[in-house]
């Protein structure tokens, strides 16, 4: 059944259905009236599993997590950040932070869709023989998910902090969350992050230090700094010295900075390119 | 005009000033006598009586054109209201009006405050009440019935009861955009006069947790605390103790500011991960102008709640239509299932006002 439809095929298809949310979302803001959580939350679900499709189709051509070129790399990190919206999106009651998720999912999806050079070259077995490598790099790109949630709540803090301050709190501000609730999910979505990048790193550290020629340098300093970085967001903010817009605004351009390092990574990966089969799974 | 017909009597703040409504308002007690009284009046088939504080009003089934008036005359007997008098203030409606006006009343459309939910409520305890008398029979049933569902349908399918419109309730909407929930939120009233008071009940009815009462005069603020289920604090504390509150609500009548922007900066500290939202209900202010500027920090006054009650109450009103439309369709739809039973009725049951049987789980999901 999945042969009905290529890999890329069935990315297109979840695109459309997260470019679905996101517009009938729009319509219904732009009425003043929330979109129905229900129905959307079923678009959300037929875009996650076509998307889910799309992955294992490429992850078998190419014998391993597809994490290969920029339009893999940005399609893992779409579909962690649907996973985690789809696991605890309910629990924080929000369609608001659907709203959003469709419309990080409808960007990343489309854009890199719609750069074939980001996927002209694909790189098979590319973790080698090493389950555990392949772990660790899906593992930091899924907390790159978290983060990229991280991001949508800070950006729905800073929304409903102007609406606050600027005293316009009704038509679609009044969908949004509340402050506090919004603050609290940023703390626990930078902490699940950095938990699961940390993991992640403990895991590739455990096969880098003895071979540390094996990594490129950028990529390990690109890493390092992400991991860094968050960290020291999390610390702050746990110490209550970086606190409500402030903080907000770091997770946003943190999370700019993150995405940006992920070229870095997959550039520095061009001279090491082991094989190739390009076209071969077209 | 003597076929039977479904009508609608009574008088509302629509057709009668405050004074009247007053002398024409029941209590429970004088609500139920009237209510045997009216059992016994010749050509009354079915009957249901709605007494809120904006309206007094019959609904009923009548056999005989003078039935109505019977009603009336029973009514005013009991209030010691001329009949001439009543007249002036009369609401008097038949048939389709009758049911459209129902329609109307259920869904907020003819309240004072334009969409509120309360009065659906009072309607179907009429309904209830009725159901109990034994008044209610198979047309107010069915009328009732439909009510219930046109109401719920044009709440649902438009925003007439969407926003608030009262300062009070926009104030405490404003807290629970900041806060979530208002269960742990701690609240200050600085001021114990009547302004103050309506707030600090209506934060308490959304559930506010703690309520603390800070009055230049101490015992007006035990006696206010006492009142609303809180506690007193000296109001010379009440910078020092900031930082222990949420929300805090300034409506003291005091010429100069009670909250400076160094007391709130120093609370700010205390609480850093933690919002305060500040309402000044004072004329003159309460609060620093100056703290709006502080991260972390929001204030409105009075003003800005009765601007944004203001947007709410004209965004329903721009709904008026849209729902008087929709309640239309459906009180004419109503109307020509109705319009036969009543007839068919008249000529075949002789025994007025037999109950329906409807459980109260009927009733409520009807």
């Amino acid at each position: 059944m999945f042969a009905l439809l290529t890999d890329r095929q069935w990315l297109w298809l979840a695109a459309g259905f997260y470019l679905a949310v996101f517009l009938t979302g729009t319509l219904a803001l732009r009425r003043g009236r929330p979109h129905s959580s229900v129905f959307n939350y079923l678009l959300m679900v037929a875009g996650y599993l076509c998307q889910l499709t799309g992955l294992y189709l490429r992850g078998r051509a190419v014998g391993g997590c597809p994490l290969g070129n920029p339009f893999e790399i940005f399609q893992f990190t779409t579909w962690s950040a649907t996973t985690l919206y789809l696991v605890i999106g309910v629990t924080f009651r929000s369609s608001m932070l659907g709203f959003f998720t469709a419309c990080l999912a409808a960007v990343l999806s489309l854009v890199s869709l719609s750069i074939p050079a980001w996927d002209a070259t694909r790189r098979a077995g590319l973790f080698g023989t090493n389950p555990w490598i392949e772990f660790h790099a899906a593992l930091a790109l899924f907390s790159y998910g978290v983060f990229a949630l991280l991001a949508l709540t800070s950006l729905m803090f800073l929304l409903r902090n102007y609406s606050l301050k600027s005293k316009h709190v009704s038509g679609w501000f009044s969908f949004l969350p509340s402050i506090l609730d919004l603050d609290h999910i940023g703390v626990r979505l930078l902490a699940a992050g950095v938990a699961l990048l940390t993991v992640s790193l403990a895991v590739g550290a455990r096969w880098w230090l003895p071979n540390p020629a094996s990594v490129d340098g950028v990529k390990i300093i690109c890493t390092i700094a992400v991991w860094v970085a968050y960290g020291l967001v999390l610390g702050l903010r746990l110490g209550r010295k970086v606190l409500a817009g402030r903080f907000a605004l770091i997770c946003l351009a943190l999370f700019a900075a993150a995405l940006l390092s992920l070229w870095a990574v997959n550039d520095s990966r061009h001279g090491e390119e082991t094989g190739k089969i390009a076209q071969a799974t077209r | 005009m003597s076929a039977p017909h479904f009508f609608a009597l009574g008088a509302t703040h629509q057709t009668a000033p405050l004074a009247v409504r007053e002398k024409l308002s029941l209590d429970a007690e004088a609500a139920a006598a009237l209510h045997g009284e009216l059992a016994t009046v010749a050509g009354l088939r079915e009957f249901a009586l709605l007494s809120t504080c904006n309206r007094i009003e019959f609904y009923g089934v009548a056999e005989t054109a003078d039935a109505a008036a019977r009603v009336e005359a029973a009514f005013c007997a009991r209030q010691k209201f001329s009949v001439g008098e009543f007249e002036k203030f009369r609401l008097s409606l038949r048939d389709l009006a009758a049911v459209r006006h129902l329609f109307e009343v259920a869904a907020g459309l003819d309240s004072q405050m334009l969409g509120e939910t309360e009065i659906f409520g009072q309607v179907k305890d009429a309904y209830a009440g009725a159901q109990a008398q034994g008044s209610a029979g198979p047309v107010l049933n069915r009328v009732f019935q439909k009510t219930f569902q046109a109401a719920k349908f044009a709440r649902t399918h438009t925003a007439i009861t969407e926003g608030r419109v009262s300062v009070a309730n926009v104030a405490v909407d404003l807290a629970l955009n900041i806060f979530g929930g208002l269960a742990e939120a701690r609240i200050l009233l600085l001021g114990a006069g009547e302004i103050g008071e309506k707030t600090a009940r209506a934060f308490q009815s959304r559930g506010a947790g703690a309520l603390t009462v800070a009055s230049r005069r101490l015992e007006r603020a035990m006696e206010l605390a006492t009142q609303l289920g809180g506690s007193a604090l000296p109001f010379e504390q009440r910078e020092a103790r900031l930082a222990d509150f949420d929300v805090v609500v300034g409506s003291t009548a005091a010429p100069d500011l009670v909250v400076s922007r160094a007391a709130v900066v120093a609370a700010l500290r205390r609480r850093p991960a933690r919002p305060l939202f500040f309402i000044d209900l004072a004329l003159p202010r309460d609060i620093d102008p100056a703290v709006a500027a502080l991260e972390n920090v929001f204030l409105y006054n009075l003003d800005d709640l009765a601007k944004i009650a203001e947007q709410n109450r004209a965004a329903r009103e721009a709904e008026i239509e849209k729902c008087r439309a929709l309640l239309g369709t459906r009180a004419e739809a109503l109307w020509r299932q109705v319009e036969g039973r009543i007839g068919v009725c008249s000529q075949a049951d002789e025994a007025p006002n037999r109950p329906a049987n409807l459980s109260s789980d009927e009733i409520s999901s009807a």
